[in-house]
This record gives structure tokens, C-alpha cells and sequence, in this order.
């Protein structure tokens, strides 16, 4: 498992369906075990299902403060933030991590808040990268998202994860060739390759020295 | 073809356009939106045409446009969205248009609320719309299915010139699997009877529902009632799971049928013989596999995502030979194994 420098403010951007949120509520458990004080805050305000709220009776119980929208996980589709999530920014006591909604539309909900975090100066604002995606197969494709989500949310990326995965069906040879394509997406960049996201029990055969070990949750619908 | 990670919304759209579809028409509503991104996305890129409509029914009647002309069209949305596009559906069965109509519901009655449903099934398997007729209603349990019975709507569609429906539910549309997409095809429309111009060599060709004399209309009818029965007898699908010794059988389509299978799976480590019929098409509706279930069967148990609306269909399957009980949630809500499983032990025990 790869040390990582931790920042005050980690942000998670990139393509719908990235895997940004399930990397954001990990990365929250891994920053409490250094931290007393962690906050995750949810600014999706264009995923309807699978929010930072269904892991919210486990980020609670260690000790993490969760906030997202009130009707995350309603019956309502009502794309507002709460007005703590100004708080996230401006009380710099807490470590925080900001999981933003996926492609530029999803990050506009960032704007409001871009300029107390890079006054501030203390962030990670980070790419997901899944290259198993469909309109992001190529760092071409990748490149041109983390255009758009930079200029929709105000505020340059700092860093790239792979997260490339196929879900269940994800081998070691998945991760290395999203490893291949994050560090030709690197280069084409300028942005370092922070980390990679492997799912724990995957991880054990994924022969790499950057790798952030991932527990995936388990949904209702996944087949026995 | 490599494996990509997808939604199910996506894989939709995606399938669409590799099934030769380059006319999209919709309106957003949760949790079906996807569908739309993806093609505003995608079409301009090859030359397809993405449309936001003004309204449902806008978007209806623009399938309708391109499906006279003989291209594959399709409009999808969530319940709302689809009761509004039901005056265009019976116009497309009532001219013999093929054409894809995607539904992925969500809870109602009215507005309802955006988490998965399958309270549409009388729409859709019933006629939403006024008139005779039927659509063709297909309803993928994965993201894999949301792909390729997309491509088989599609085909279906034009093989018996009337419309078809995907009928999937929100958790479909917005989960996450790997799918393996179809082969690209280069749709060249075999069809006649298209308005595409009769540049002054043939006689024009005229679609249109509206018949003057009721003798026609009467014959009309009658002819599609004979085309309803090919296809009922040809193109009924589903899925049988551990149905050969099973005591107690559980119909479920859909997302309903994949919490069966974990319940099944868990009822069988605990000795009950339970298997499962999963109807892959819900119109025509797969009576024949049911009816050969009752004579082996204590009862069967609908799952459904709605309150019992497939039972019937059930019931006139097998002739009320066994009985039928109901495990059902509803309201945006998904019935667990557990429940599952308790409604399958109860018909093992006769308590229903």
C-alpha cells in the first residue's frame, strides 16, 4: 500500500462513473486513521442512485462527518447542496475530501467553492481515470474530460488516479494496462500519477508500488 | 470485443447506435437521463441526429416522422415521461411502425418519486394506448441484457413492423457491469413500404392510422390480431434456473428476478427445491414454459416491483392449476432475499 502525503483538501473529479465516489468514501476511512477530524462531502448533484449516503452508517461509525445533499437517496431529484458545505472549505480544522459529481456538469456544483481551496492552497484536486469506460478508452479521450470538469469547476487538477476496473471481472491485467494509458494521460498532462486504486483482494496479486488498496461495497443487486 | 464497464442506461445507447439507430428524440427525467447524455454526446459525432424535444410527446411523434421514412428511430424516458408518449404509441401500432421505445420506470402512480419500479407492466404489456394492439416488451435483467435486447427490439421491430418496448427499472438503468457491446452494423432499411420519395417512378406510399371506412379499420385489426399470434407463438423468451425438481417456482423479471436468484440460491442450501422462470419477454408473455412449470410445481411466487400486476398473467399461464402468491415492494422500494425467501418457504409449506 502506497504512503500517501495527505492534504487538507483531497478532491474527486472525472468521468460519470469513474468510481469517484467509492475512491472518495476509501480515501476518507484511510485519512481517519492519521486524522482525528475528517469530513466527506458530497457534491453530486447529477447521479440520482449510489451515493456517499449509502456508505454513511460506516463513515459514521468511525468517526467521519458526512454531508450531502438532504435528498440524496429520496425520492426526489433536486440538485441543491446544503449550506454546510461551505463550512468544508472555510473551517480548516477538519481534513476533507470533496466527491464531485461526474464530467463538467457535474463539476459547475464545484465553482462556488474553487476559490476558498485554492486560496487556501492545502489540495489535491485529483482525475479519476477508468479507462474501461467507454468514452474514456484512450488518454486523448481522458485528456479532453479533464478539460472540460477543470474549466466547468474552476479549478485546475493537481493529480491522476487509475482507477481503471471492470467491476467483478477485473485482473491484474485490467489495472496495468489503465496503469499503461494514466501514465501516457501523465505525460500528456504534466500532472504526476498519484496513486492506483485496486480492489483489496485484487491488490494481493497486482504487482505494483503505487497501489491503494479499495473495498468495493456490496449492492443489492449483485448476484451471489 | 473487449469488455467495457458501463451503466445500464448507457449500454442502451451505445447498443442503439451499433444496431444502425441514428435518430434519437427525448425529454429528461430521472433515472433514464443517461440514455440522452450519451447520445448528445455520441450522435453529433457520427453524423446521427440527438434531439432534446420539448415534451414527450414531441419526441413521440418525431419517431414517428423517421420510422415512416423507414429508419430506426427510438425515444426513451422514465413512467411520467412514457404516459405522455402513449397517444403516439398507438399511432406508431396503428401504422405498423417499427420503432424502439425505452421505459425505465420508476415508482408511481402521478409523479411518484425517481427510485426503480416496475409498476408499468399493465402499460406496457396491456396497451397504454387506445385501441388493439400490442407492443413488443422486452425486460433485461443486466447491463449485458440492456445491450443486446436492445438490438433484438430493434430487430424484432421491423421484422413485424410494430413498435417494441425496452421495459427496464431504474436500478437497470443506473447499475454498473461489464457488457461486452454488439458488432457495429451498417443499417440498410429493407421497407417498402417507406416514405422515402417516389421520385416519379411509383406510386406514393401512405402512412396513416385514420381509415374512413370501418370495414377497412375492421379488417385491419383483424390481420394485426393474426400477426400478434405469429409473434406470440414465435418470439416468447425467458430464462428457466433450477426450475427441473423445483417444489416452488418464482417468477420475476428484471431486476426482481435477479434478488430471486440470491433468495433461490439460499433456499436451496437450506434443502427447498426452488427455482425460478424469468420472463425475457414480458409480451408475448412465456406461457408455455409456465404452463409445463404447473404440472410439476406446488405453487409459484411472483416477485414483482409493483402490487401483483404480472399474477394474472401468471394465473391464465397455468390455468389456475397451482397456486400464486404475491412478494412484493413498491413505491421505489426492492424486496430483499430475506422476503424472498420467506414467501418461497411459505408456498413450500402450504401456508399462502
Amino acid at each position: 500500500m502506497i504512503e500517501i502525503e495527505f492534504r487538507r483538501t483531497t478532491l474527486f473529479a472525472g468521468h460519470y462513473g469513474s468510481g469517484k465516489t467509492n475512491l472518495a468514501v476509501n480515501y476518507a476511512l484511510k485519512l481517519r486513521e492519521s486524522f482525528e477530524s475528517v469530513v466527506i462531502a458530497d457534491l453530486d448533484i447529477v447521479n440520482p442512485y449510489f451515493r456517499t449516503k449509502d456508505s454513511e452508517e460506516l463513515l459514521r461509525s468511525r468517526g467521519i462527518e458526512i454531508i450531502s445533499s438532504e435528498y440524496a437517496n429520496s425520492n426526489v431529484d433536486f440538485p441543491a447542496l446544503p449550506s454546510e458545505m461551505y463550512g468544508v472549505v472555510q473551517n480548516r480544522s477538519r481534513h476533507a475530501v470533496l466527491d464531485i459529481g461526474g464530467d463538467d456538469r457535474g463539476a459547475y456544483a464545484l465553482g462556488r467553492f474553487a476559490p476558498y481551496i485554492i486560496e487556501e492552497n492545502d489540495y489535491d484536486m485529483l482525475f479519476v481515470a477508468n479507462f474501461c469506460r467507454p468514452l474514456t478508452l484512450t488518454p486523448e479521450d481522458a485528456l479532453e474530460v479533464m478539460r472540460e470538469i477543470e474549466s466547468a469547476g474552476g479549478i485546475k487538477f493537481n493529480g491522476i488516479v487509475n482507477n481503471t476496473n471492470l467491476a467483478a471481472l477485473t485482473t491484474p491485467k485490467t489495472v496495468y494496462d489503465g496503469q499503461e494509458k494514466s501514465l501516457k494521460l501523465s505525460k500528456m498532462s504534466g500532472l504526476p500519477l498519484k496513486f492506483t486504486a485496486v480492489e483489496r483482494e485484487l491488490s494481493k496479486a497486482v504487482k505494483l508500488n503505487n497501489v491503494f488498496e479499495l473495498d468495493v461495497q456490496k449492492r443489492y443487486y449483485d448476484l451471489y | 470485443m473487449e469488455k467495457v464497464l458501463m451503466k445500464g442506461n448507457e449500454a442502451i445507447a451505445e447498443a442503439a447506435i451499433r444496431a444502425g439507430c441514428r435518430h434519437y428524440f427525448g425529454y429528461p427525467i430521472t433515472p433514464q437521463t443517461e440514455i440522452a447524455a450519451y447520445m448528445s454526446k455520441r450522435m453529433p459525432k457520427i453524423g446521427g441526429t440527438f434531439l432534446q424535444a420539448e415534451s414527450e410527446i414531441s419526441a413521440i411523434n418525431m419517431v414517428y416522422g423517421v420510422a415512416s421514412a423507414g429508419l430506426r428511430a427510438m425515444t426513451s424516458s422514465s413512467s411520467p415521461g412514457v404516459s405522455l408518449k402513449q397517444e403516439g404509441i398507438s399511432y406508431l401500432a396503428g401504422c405498423d411502425l417499427p420503432a424502439l421505445i425505452v421505459n425505465v420506470q420508476r415508482g408511481g402512480p402521478g409523479l411518484g418519486g425517481i427510485q426503480p419500479s416496475q409498476s408499468d407492466y399493465f402499460q406496457a404489456t396491456k396497451g397504454g394506448g387506445h385501441g388493439d394492439y400490442h407492443l413488443i416488451v422486452l425486460a433485461p435483467a443486466s447491463v449485458q441484457e440492456m445491450a443486446d435486447l436492445t438490438v433484438k427490439a430493434f430487430d424484432l421491430a421491423d421484422k413485424y413492423r410494430m413498435p417494441a418496448m425496452l421495459l427496464a427499472d431504474g436500478t437497470m438503468g443506473q447499475m454498473m457491469e461489464p457488457v461486452e457491446l454488439p458488432e457495429a452494423v451498417e443499417y440498410k432499411p429493407e421497407k417498402p413500404w417507406a416514405v422515402t420519395g417516389t421520385e416519379n417512378k411509383r406510386e406514393h406510399n401512405i402512412v396513416n392510422s385514420l381509415y374512413l371506412v370501418p370495414e377497412q379499420l375492421e379488417q385491419k385489426n383483424i390481420e394485426r390480431y393474426e400477426k400478434y399470434r405469429t409473434v406470440a407463438e414465435n418470439e416468447a423468451m425467458c430464462e428457466e434456473y433450477m426450475t427441473e425438481d423445483a417444489d416452488v417456482c418464482v417468477v420475476a423479471f428484471g431486476i426482481a428476478a435477479r434478488v430471486s436468484k440470491n433468495a433461490i440460491t439460499e433456499a436451496r442450501k437450506q434443502g427447498i427445491k426452488a427455482g425460478l422462470i424469468r420472463p425475457i419477454t414480458l409480451w408475448p408473455f412465456p406461457k408455455e414454459a409456465i404452463r409445463k412449470a404447473a404440472d410439476k410445481v406446488k405453487g409459484f411466487v411472483s416477485v414483482e416491483l409493483s402490487m401483483g400486476q404480472m399474477i394474472e398473467d401468471i394465473r391464465l399461464a397455468e390455468d389456475c392449476k397451482k397456486p400464486v402468491s404475491l412478494c412484493c415492494r413498491v413505491g421505489g422500494m426492492i424486496p430483499s432475499p430475506e422476503e424472498v425467501l420467506k414467501a418461497i418457504k411459505d408456498m413450500e409449506g402450504g401456508k399462502i
